[in-house]
């Protein structure tokens, strides 16, 4: 794989890349708030500014900007939307006779700019060691380009950031829940929450059983997960509070143990509206009526795959 | 009083539990653990700030919004329904499937197609609808919405479960580290190597699971003999 990777660019380039991904990220962002400010249409001009700016800023100046700074955005940030004040304007979505007729003039060729961001992301993915971020901003200016060349007069390059606009007023704060979430994440961590629970689980468990242990780590797993709405956040606790002391510590193989405790979390990732980036946000995204909706279609699957991982991790082990 | 420090955990259970505002349940139980964890407000406004922007590879998705809407605008979700017409026998169902597949596939070489926002919205909805139109049946608002639910269903537990193939992606870091720390030393391809065959059983299971349902919803909205009309 890697000596495919003929195109190598230096730390820098990344680093400096990132920063200028998150720089155009906010600059979108802080764009859809400014555009809320102005619109007489919208019920809710400042909250709904208010709410935009702080993340753009946060976004893209967060490199930059003391940690205590960006803390106190952030907090400013969720003000908004507690107090019901982030609001949609006026929108310019397309009819659907006016789609139609771009359709009829662009035909099938409008695939080409849908699959760059794909395309790019893979390329790059393949053969440079380029961060995917970076990758996926590149194949999101190569079908701007595209797209003004099938049609200059319709698509100016502010209609792009109007639509832009609308999707993220359409989301709503929504969108903004699974950074909330890391956040919570690393205070949990921060405060010891992880070491307290690992601590109560040594009264019930009782140790020197593998199986057991195998069972009670894959089940916090999931139960930790959910609740936090991140596997990441759940596998380092989990690992140093069950994983060691009640499994590895008899023998089993930590390659199979670690590795497969980190999927157990998914399952309950797949479970948890906590994990709102998988399973809410989806749901504002496509405009669906039940907020479960996405979780009632893994609950299933989710299960099945915890079975089967726990049958893996004992049989290897 | 260690149990103290729980009350953040406590109140995202009962939050949610009580269905109230998402963004308000956080923010109360990041300022509740701040107090009853002893971080101060200056240390819980700094592990805030650094962890939202260590956390902002999840804003990609604004970057990629930048298409997603002039896409739509020109006539997207009419090529996309247009193209399906054309393919024989492909139902709402099978469609996920495949998307499934290709989704596990490129995920393990950690490349996204854009995911629900990029993808899902855009691309393959609409070729579901044209599915379902192209069997003769005119798809009810409750079938769509199960077809959002399972196309978003597949996405994640693909993306989830092949992503652990990728050599060098996140998971399998964390991983490794967490276990180095314990004393544990283990490679990164191994661990990936592992996941190989739970990431087919994944795949397998959920494709199964919804080519059934599909089948059992075409028949609830669409009648008995609708699901003999689809077969031919």
């Amino acid at each position: 794989m890697s000596n495919l990777k003929f195109i190598q660019v230096s730390d820098a380039f990344n680093t400096n890349g990132l920063n200028i991904v998150w720089i155009i990220v906010g600059l979108i962002t802080i764009y859809a708030g400014i555009k809320n400010l102005l619109d007489e249409e919208n019920p809710s001009r400042v909250g709904t500014a208010i709410f935009w700016c702080s993340f753009g800023v946060v976004c893209a100046f967060g490199t930059w900007l003391p940690a205590k700074v960006s803390g106190v955005l952030v907090i400013i940030m969720c003000l908004p939307p507690i107090f019901k004040k982030v609001k949609v304007g006026k929108t310019n979505a397309p009819t659907k006779e006016y789609s139609r007729a771009q359709y009829e003039k662009i035909g099938m060729k409008i695939f080409i700019p849908a699959f760059s961001v794909a395309v790019f992301s893979l390329a790059f993915a393949f053969f440079a060691n380029i961060s995917s971020m970076i990758a996926i901003t590149f194949g999101v200016a190569l079908a701007i380009i595209i797209l003004m060349c099938y049609s200059a007069k319709e698509n100016k390059p502010q209609v792009f950031l109007q639509d832009s606009e609308r999707f993220l007023s359409l989301m709503g704060p929504l969108c903004m829940l699974p950074q909330l979430l890391g956040c919570l994440g690393g205070v949990f961590t921060k405060a010891g929450v992880g070491d307290v629970i690992a601590s109560l689980v040594e009264k019930v468990v009782p140790k020197g059983n593998v199986n057991v242990g195998i069972i009670v780590f894959a089940i916090g797993m999931v139960l930790f997960t959910m609740i936090m709405g991140n596997a990441f956040a759940a596998i380092t606790v989990m690992t140093v509070g069950i994983g060691a002391p009640f499994v590895l510590a008899y023998g089993a193989d930590p390659v199979v143990i670690g590795m497969l405790a980190l999927t157990c979390g998914y399952c309950g990732t797949l479970c948890t509206p906590m994990a709102a980036n998988f399973n809410i946000v989806p749901v504002a995204i496509l405009n669906m009526k039940d907020r479960w909706g996405v979780i009632k279609n893994q609950v299933v699957v989710a299960c099945i795959m915890l079975v089967v991982q726990i049958g893996f991790m004992i049989a290897l082990k | 009083m260690e149990l103290i420090k729980l009350l953040g955990v406590v109140i995202v259970i009962v939050g949610f539990a009580l269905k109230l505002d998402s963004i308000l349940i956080i923010f109360l139980a990041l300022i509740t653990t701040g107090i009853v964890g002893g971080l101060g407000v200056d240390g819980l406004l700094e592990t805030i700030g650094t962890n939202f922007v260590a956390n902002r590879s999840m804003a990609i998705f604004i970057m990629i919004l930048l298409v997603t809407g002039t896409l739509e605008r020109n006539g997207l979700r009419e090529a996309a329904a247009d193209l399906i017409k054309k393919v024989k026998g492909a139902t709402a169902g099978k469609l996920i499937c495949v998307y499934g597949a290709l989704r596990g596939f490129f995920g393990a070489f950690n490349v996204g197609f854009g995911g629900v926002a990029g993808f899902i919205r855009p691309v393959l909805l609409p070729m579901a609808e044209g599915a379902v139109k192209s069997e003769g049946h005119e798809p009810t608002e409750e079938h769509m919405e199960d077809i959002k639910g399972m196309a978003s269903a597949m996405e994640n537990i693909t993306w989830f479960f092949f992503q652990v193939l990728f050599v060098g992606g996140s998971g399998g870091i964390l991983v490794q580290s967490t276990l180095a720390s314990l004393g544990y030393e283990v490679e990164l391809i191994e661990l990936a190597a592992k996941e190989i065959p739970i990431a087919l059983i994944a795949l397998v299971v959920a494709c199964v699971y919804f080519l059934m349902k599909d089948k059992k919803l075409t028949k609830k909205y669409y009648g008995d003999s609708a699901v003999k009309a689809g077969k031919k």
